[in-house]
């Protein structure tokens, strides 16, 4: 009987304890900060809620947070609807179109944003020289700039779980729709769209929560104008140290992800994330 | 039902959209001038020979690599370990300690990164190895960081195997280990390799955590970029965001033209 339990133990054993120590009591630690620096009690909690600036940040990034999400959500149903339904040509290129971004890195896709948006990149420069505008357009540095690169980021995101919605779908409903005589139009808008709902929430949902977290996109294309959460949080830490306000903040926003991370896991099995 | 020309055209605008970004880096990448900009007359390659002419950057490249590797050796070993001991045991707990290797995942990355700089900075009180602002522990911080992604892989591969050949190795009195490495492992290698090489890409252009976790000595290549981009834009970032970009443009193609030639085969 004791080698029944041995055995399981030291498979699953190493990770638990590394993640158990590097991570979970770590993160205590952080639940720790937060309670005592500077000083012991819940200062810092009243502070992250009470105070103009950080709540200014707060609505900023769920304003954000909220554009970004329902833009990306419905660029990658249009995409995933070729990729998923299109013909063989369009289904590669799509699919290409999809991967590549997918697989470069986050600070390579900020500076390609940077390099297409500023004053002197490639959509100024264009329009500089037909004649169509004399002064360059301010594009970076501002919310407009965040917006589109955080969109760019998380398409690819978005797309996965919609796609596998799409593709879990009963042809012969579209034929008996047809049948009886629907439009192309009203069976996508009364069939198509509620059918893939459940991925359209789930991914509304991924989006929404990966992009709280953001940190890199908003930086660079943000310039420090726009500070969203997870860039006040770095800023606690680094530039001007509040430990303790910094370690509450990211609290509040864990325990607020995990909130929507169970509201997400009602609209999307997870095994389906992956297919 | 197949797209009507309307929702193939909104679908190429945003294709063309995922695609714009990294097609304007190029040109930047070959201006003459010091600062970000496109090329009007000259095209220039100074921004390449300052990649190569300046140790920081192989510095830097060599730096991530080491890390990559030995972090996502940890990464894959563990998660192998872990996935396996579910797939074959199947513990009534097993999707608590699933939901819980997976929470680095999950977590905002700017949770982890405070997480493991309070792990770092605590460590560094007692030893200089695993550390703040060493290698080896920015290994161990992104092998935290990877490895649900890890578990996520060989778990999906896993999910491929027939039971019955276990259960058939079980039946003949196969022990433990060699229902593992004869049984399950050869059926699996793929998708531990894919895991090896997901858990190796995460590390090697992982900057949220790193950001937080190094200062002066450990410079990975993408806190070197970051450095690059956050003041005055250096168009040295473009030349190596090329280079990147061309990397991860030909691997796909290759994967691309392999499973194109394996389903002829079949």
């Amino acid at each position: 009987m004791k080698s029944d339990m041995l055995k399981p133990a030291l498979l699953l054993g190493p990770l638990v304890l590394f993640l158990g120590l590097a991570y979970l009591v770590p993160f205590l630690g952080v639940m720790q900060w937060s309670v005592t620096l500077p000083e012991p009690g819940f200062g810092q909690y009243g502070k992250a809620v009470s105070d103009p600036l950080i709540q200014s940040v707060f609505f900023r990034t769920f304003r954000i947070c909220l554009i970004v999400t329902v833009c990306a959500v419905a660029a990658a149903y249009a995409i995933s609807y070729v990729w998923v339904r299109g013909t063989p040509v369009q289904r590669l290129v799509t699919e290409l179109c999809i991967l590549i971004p997918f697989w470069i890195s986050v600070l390579t896709r900020a500076f390609g944003w940077v390099a297409l948006l500023s004053n002197r990149g490639l959509i100024n420069t264009w329009l500089q020289s037909a004649g169509i505008i004399s002064e360059p357009l301010t594009m970076v540095r501002n919310e407009f700039g965040v917006v589109l690169g955080m969109m760019h980021f998380l398409i690819p995101f978005a797309v996965f779980p919609i796609a596998s919605a799409m593709r879990s779908l009963d042809e012969r409903v579209f034929l008996a729709a047809r049948g009886m005589g629907a439009s192309r139009l009203r069976i996508f808008w009364s069939i198509f769209v509620p059918m893939t709902l459940p991925g359209i929430l789930g991914a509304g949902l991924m989006v929404f929560v990966f992009a709280l977290g953001f940190f890199i996109t908003p930086a660079i294309l943000g310039g420090g104008r726009s500070v969203m959460i997870a860039e006040l949080i770095y800023l606690r830490i680094f530039q001007s140290p509040d430990w303790g306000l910094g370690a509450a903040v990211s609290v509040i926003l864990m325990v607020f992800v995990a909130l929507l991370l169970v509201l997400m896991l009602r609209f999307v099995r997870p095994n389906k994330m992956l297919g | 039902m197949k797209p009507t020309p309307i929702a193939v055209i909104l679908a190429f605008a945003v294709a063309l959209f995922l695609l714009l970004p990294l097609i304007a880096v190029v040109p930047v990448s070959f201006t003459p001038a010091r600062f970000l900009s496109m090329p009007t007359d000259v095209w220039s390659l100074r921004h390449y020979q300052a990649l190569i002419d300046n140790p920081a950057w192989l510095q830097s490249i060599w730096l991530s690599l080491r890390i990559g590797i030995l972090s996502s050796v940890i990464a894959t070993l563990l998660a192998l370990a872990f996935s396996l001991g579910i797939w074959m045991f199947r513990p009534w707990f097993g999707n608590l300690l699933f939901g819980f290797v997976l929470l680095p995942m999950v977590a905002p990355p700017v949770v982890s990164a405070i997480t493991l700089y309070f792990f770092l900075t605590t460590l560094s009180k007692v030893n200089d190895v695993v550390a703040y602002d060493t290698w080896v522990g920015v290994a161990i911080a992104h092998a935290v960081m990877i490895a649900p992604f890890a578990v996520v892989m060989v778990t999906v591969a896993l999910a491929q195997v027939d039971r019955r050949i276990d259960l058939a190795a079980r039946g003949f009195g196969a022990t433990v280990s060699q229902r593992i490495f004869k049984v399950i492992l050869p059926n699996i290698k793929f998708g531990v390799f894919t895991a090896f090489f997901l858990s190796f890409v995460l590390s090697w252009e992982e900057i949220g955590v790193t950001l937080f976790i190094t200062s002066v000595d450990a410079v990975t290549l993408p806190r070197m970029m970051w450095m690059g981009l956050r003041d005055n834009i250096d168009p040295a970032i473009a030349a190596i965001s090329v280079i990147l970009i061309g990397i991860v443009i030909a691997v796909i193609l290759l994967k691309s033209a392999v499973t194109f030639k394996l389903s002829r085969k079949t």
